[in-house]
């Protein structure tokens, strides 16, 4: 297996905040989501893959070639989105397009075109004018028009309305057509991840609390509800964290190690990661 | 081809998908040698993960019910009637193996179990 994105045992101590032994690989062809509060490491392990920091120790491979001494190849091959459309706001679609051309050798402006017109963004109108829906489809235009291999989004559709949102995940999994094409989407909207993702990363505090498969992610966790004396006849084993509240307990399970018989309800990503940050151990 | 997929269900996607493409051609509606549509078209269509789909269908080849040729995509297998009833057989021990777990969380034996059992067998089959 090739991987987009390796990642290992990265390190950086900020002032008020470090990154613990960072470890996460993205497979070639799929789609990784990466979740975390506000302020867990998310933005700042995105900036690691962009060589726009120095780690302290550690490795980062995107390609399979080292970040910092291949970082103009690897930028041709990746896309980025950012929460916002960081270009100075007297710009047009068209005017961007004049810079991009000379910065990426495979920038291709026919599809450039193609992607404002599906979009229905303006060309001739400032940047400073188009509503959030709109920059954020031109950031992502912006993104693709050099045929990247590697999309990295960082909270892409966060502030977006539904409909925009659709259209965008949309794109996304056009883009997946292509299977040497991959995608890390970093997001605290779950929903969206819980459609398309194929893996999901989770990050608390600056380390890695879990890098699974998606589907073994959902299937193998099950949510038991009941009283606490109820609760005894799960086997011990099986409990992973708990949450008690004054009417009952809550306990996220391994479901392969609980009788059929009991109910588990089904957990959504945000229910895991609140069991794993808020949760006790048992 | 119709899938239809519930989050509601407590069936995985992968699941879901796998049950219903059985369902089509054990029913007739999929034929052998009729294509399946790429498992990133699948994706893309159904919006869900690449690895859901990929589960599904390798389930499917496993169980018999389709083969991929590299290049070429997937396909209904030939029919092989030893299969689908191994399938269906494996989907009868699936429901009497939940009816034991539950008597047995609540106390009822073995031999209660067996006279409702040929009960409703009497009332069905013969």
């Amino acid at each position: 297996m090739t991987y987009a994105i390796e990642v290992a045992n990265l390190r950086k101590k900020f002032p008020q905040f470090q990154l613990v032994d960072v470890s996460f690989q993205l497979p070639t062809g799929t789609i990784m989501g990466f979740v975390g509060e506000n302020g867990a490491g998310k933005t700042s392990t995105i900036k690691y893959l962009l060589n726009l920091l120095q780690k302290d120790s550690g490795e980062v491979k995107l390609f399979g070639l080292d970040h910092v001494e291949h970082d103009i190849a690897i930028k041709e091959q990746i896309g980025v989105v950012f929460d916002d459309l960081y270009v100075p706001e007297t710009l047009n679609a068209t005017q961007i397009n004049h810079i991009l051309e000379k910065i990426y050798a495979n920038w291709d402006e026919a599809y450039y075109v193609e992607l404002l017109k599906r979009f229905k963004i303006p060309i001739k109108k400032p940047i400073k004018q188009l509503s959030r829906g709109m920059r954020m489809k031109l950031s992502i235009a912006m993104a693709l028009a050099h045929h990247p291999k590697l999309l990295i989004l960082d909270e892409p559709t966060s502030g977006l309305d539904p409909i925009v949102r659709d259209e965008i995940l949309d794109l996304f999994m056009e883009f997946m057509q292509d299977e040497d094409n991959s995608i890390l989407f970093s997001t605290h909207i779950t929903s969206d991840l819980e459609k398309i993702a194929d893996y999901i990363t989770f990050i608390h505090e600056g380390e890695i609390v879990f890098s699974k498969n998606k589907d073994e992610l959902l299937y193998d966790y099950g949510i038991w509800k009941g009283t606490v004396e109820q609760s005894k006849e799960l086997p011990e084993h099986a409990k992973v964290r708990m949450r008690k509240n004054a009417f009952g307990i809550e306990i996220l399970v391994n479901r392969k190690e609980v009788n059929k018989a009991f109910h588990l309800d089904k957990p959504s990503i945000e229910d895991i990661m609140l069991f794993f940050v808020k949760g006790a151990y048992v | 081809m119709d899938i239809k997929l519930s989050n509601a269900s407590d069936k995985p996607i992968y699941e879901q998908i796998t049950e219903q493409i059985k369902q089509a051609i054990i029913t007739g509606k999929l034929t052998p040698g009729d294509p399946l549509p790429s498992i990133r078209n699948l994706a893309r269509e159904l919006k869900i993960s690449v690895m859901t789909t990929k589960r599904a269908y390798s389930d499917l080849e496993r169980d018999g019910f389709i083969v991929t040729f590299a290049g070429k995509g997937s396909f209904v297998a030939e029919r092989n009637q030893e299969f689908l009833r191994e399938e269906l057989l494996r989907q009868v021990e699936d429901h009497l193996n939940k009816a034991v777990q539950i008597a047995k969380i609540s106390g009822i034996h073995g031999k209660e179990l067996l006279d409702l059992l040929s009960l409703l067998i009497e009332e069905e089959l013969e």
